[in-house]
This record gives structure tokens, sequence and C-alpha cells, in this order.
């Protein structure tokens, strides 16, 4: 079953043209990583999954319902989209349970003890049980950002988008978080990630797409394409960072 | 020593009226400028002019002119009627408004893009955003321009006195017309001020401490 479907996807900043025409289709349960050079396009893609970016032109269709249609309802769509950032992004003023209990309380109207219970559940699983009760300031950026993929996860969302989840951490903290995410694509979640960890993406992944210049410019199964990458920009970008 | 004494039950007496003016304007002021503030981040262009105009209408005038305004000129049309208390609270509480509107909106806009990201990645719609995330975080930073702001409103009430409202400066006049102790009476109504901005600080140092920003 396909969950993400975009058709001729464009986006621009004012003249600059970020993204032009991307088409791709993502199934259910697919994990798929997206590399490319920074400033390639790779993150406001992702951001227009869950229209976080104002989309210019064409079609992006979550799980049957367009978003970019009038008359999509988009705070519903994102309840099922679930989107981890760079900068973790946790709400500084609340406590770890609070920052996860929120949204399944304000958006999907669960009773609080259920949300803690589920919160309690998620926090166990990304191993921070007993940080339930800190703030995100007293915890470590790898911390933060399992916090962050509990809270996400705390939706119950059919989608993950990941932004470059591990690119603002230091490198002791990546294996924890990646761990997480491994974990996580095991059990079956429809994955979208944004990343520069090439380990993670050949491991991990079913598929990889090389954004460049705001077009998919190459994507396959990891083990092709970082073995035999047929364009020449994809060969050029990871003889750099291989 | 003694002039204070017998001036005291009067200048206490206007002490009461300064505080319950302060107090119900600086409530209405900040309902005010919290409303204002929305208007003028709304994406609705008629709300963000409303805001605009109100915002430099209110900061290019004096406020001494705008008492004059609400009370002379507002009472000189023949469907209005204010009291003087009335007219002084809405000349105060417009006034400190206009001010807090724009605390908040810088607070509101100085806030970090990505924590409005995260909210609406979750799903929260935008009033929810703004009640649960924006708001909580940019009111603990925003307490001390709020406090600037309470004591410049405070002492804008010492104005009032001159369309006769009976408050501390007020009383302060009459009681020196029957003394002749201008000196002592003065300071004696100084003191009283200060003390009231005193505690005021006080309070908000309370309050930030009590809200410290994690």
């Amino acid at each position: 079953m396909t969950m993400i479907t975009v058709k001729n996807l464009r986006k621009s900043f004012g003249n600059l043209e970020v993204l032009r025409d991307i088409s791709v289709e993502i199934k259910e349960k697919e994990v798929v990583c997206v590399i490319g050079a920074s400033g390639s396009g790779k993150s406001t893609f992702l951001r227009c999954l869950n229209k976080l970016e104002d989309i210019t032109d064409g079609h992006v269709i979550i799980d049957g319902q367009d978003i970019t249609a009038k008359e999509a309802n988009i705070n519903k769509i994102r309840q099922e989209v679930g989107m981890v950032f760079q900068q973790f992004n946790l709400f500084p003023h609340k406590t770890v349970l609070e920052n996860i209990i929120l949204a399944p309380m304000k958006a999907r109207g669960t009773v609080k003890e259920e949300a803690i219970e589920t919160a309690m559940e998620l926090l166990e699983k990304v191993g921070l049980k007993e940080k339930a009760d800190s703030y995100p300031g007293e915890l470590s950026g790898g911390q933060k950002q399992r916090v962050a993929i509990a809270r996400a996860l705390a939706m119950n969302p059919k989608i993950m988008l990941f932004d470059e989840p591990t690119s603002a951490l230091d490198p002791e903290m990546v294996g924890d978080v990646l761990a997480v995410m491994k974990q996580l694509a095991r059990e079956g979640m429809t994955m979208v990630v944004v990343t520069h960890e090439m380990g993670f993406a050949r491991e991990v992944s079913d598929r990889v797409l090389f954004i460049d210049n705001g077009i998919i410019a190459e994507q396959n199964v990891p083990g092709e394409l970082f073995a035999n990458p047929r364009n020449a920009r994809t060969q050029a970008f990871l003889s750099k960072v291989l | 020593m003694e002039a204070i004494i017998n001036a005291l039950p009067y200048l206490l007496e206007g002490l009461k009226v300064t505080i319950y003016i302060f107090v119900i304007a600086i409530i209405l002021g900040f309902i005010i400028g919290l409303i204002i503030a929305l208007f003028r981040l709304s994406p609705i262009r008629v709300l963000n002019w409303i805001a605009k105009i109100f915002i430099d209408a209110i900061r290019g005038t004096p406020i001494l002119v705008q008492l004059f305004f609400f009370y002379y000129g507002l009472n000189s049309l023949d469907f209005i009627s204010f009291d003087r208390t009335t007219a002084g609270i809405i000349t105060v509480a417009i006034n400190a408004g206009a001010y807090f509107a724009e605390i908040i909106r810088a607070g509101i806009q100085s806030m970090d893009k990505g924590q409005s990201e995260a909210a609406r990645s979750l799903g929260l719609t935008s009033t929810q955003n703004m009640r649960h995330i924006i708001l909580p975080q940019a009111f603990r930073r925003m307490l001390p321009t709020f406090t600037n702001q309470a004591i410049i409103s405070l002492k804008d009430t010492s104005l009032l006195s001159v369309i006769g409202i009976a408050d501390l400066t007020q009383q302060g006049h009459i009681t020196i017309a029957s003394s002749f102790k201008a000196f002592e009476i003065w300071f004696a109504v100084g003191a009283m001020y200060f003390m009231m901005i005193y505690l005021l600080s006080l309070l908000t140092s309370f309050m930030e401490r009590r809200f410290e920003l994690r």
C-alpha cells in the first residue's frame, strides 16, 4: 500500500527554486533515506511532506489525503505524521512527561491517565523512563532527541519524518539515537529520514534517494546506490562522504 | 513630622484610590495589549491595521491629551457620559495596552521558530500552539519589561489628579492647601509612590525566580 505520494512537487523561496519537480511514492513500512549535499533541498523536501513549508506547486498525498487540497485539514493529517528535528525542539518549559502527553491530550483528546501510561511505555522504549520528571535543559543532546522521538510516537503516527536527527549530536550520542530509529524500522514504521549517516542509510533503509539541486538525481536500494552509483553527481557526492 | 501625621489619613485615602485605579487599569491594559498583539500578528489584514493604528495613535499622543480627550472630549458628546474615575482608568489602561502590545508582539516574535514547528508537526492548532507553547515561554521572558511598563503606568496615574480624581497626588495638593507644609507633604507623597514601586519590583523578582526559564 502506498503511504506517501509526491507528484510534481515544486517549492520556491521567492525567486529561488529549491525543489524542481519531485515525484516519488513511498510504501507502507518502507524506510527511505534522503541524502544529498547541504542546500540540495533534501530538508525542504521533507518539510513539504507535512506542510511545514507551503507547497508552491504539485501534490503531496499522505495516506490517501491530498495535503495540498484547499479543504484538507492539515492539523488532522499532521497527527498521523510524526516529525523529529535536528535541533530537537523540545518544549523547555515542560517536563519530559509533559512534552510527550501534551499533543495526545490536546489534539487527540486522550485522557490524562492514558496519555501518561503511553508516555511511560515510550520512555521505557527509548531508555529514559527515569527522566520523566526532568526538564529538557537537564538532558544531554542524545537524550533530548530520544525524548523528541517518544513525543512524536505518542501520537501513534503512521509515518515518521526525521530531519537530520543526529547532526546536532556529539559523536558518542549518535549511536543511542540511531538504535532507537533502527528499532522503529524493525517494527514496521514508515520512515523518511534525511541524514548524513551513510552507515545508517546503508544498513537500515529499503531505498535511498539522492537529491541534488532540487531533483531526485538517483534512487535505488542502498546496496546498489552505494556500490554502483550511476549518476555522476551521486558518484561525486559519495566519493566525498564515504 | 506633625504635618505628615495630620495629613496621613487623607494621603492614605488617596493611596487607596491610586492602587484601585492602577490595579484595574493594569489588568485591563494587559488584556488590551494581548488582544492587540495577537491582532498585530494575525494573518488577517484588517486586524493588523486596527492594531497598527491603535498603537501608533496612543504612542503618538501625550497621555495628558488622551486623558482630556476621554474625559472632556468624549463627555462633551451627548450620548456618552463617563465619571472621572472611569475616564482615568480607561486612559491608563489604553496607554499601558498599547505599550504592552508591542512588548508582547516582540516577545512572541523572538521565540525560536522550531517551537512552533514542533507543536504544529504534532497536530496542534495555531491557537493551541500559542496557548500552550509560545505564550507561556514568551511571558516569562517578558516579565522584566512588563514590570517596567507597570511602573510607568503607576506613575502615570498621578496625572489623573488634573481632572480632579482624589488620588494620592490630588490628596497631597489638598492637604497642602490647608497645612501649607509643601516640603513635608510632597516628600511623604513621593515616599508612598516609591514604596509602591519598590513592592512592585520585589513582586517581579519573586515571580522571575518562581517561573525561572529552564
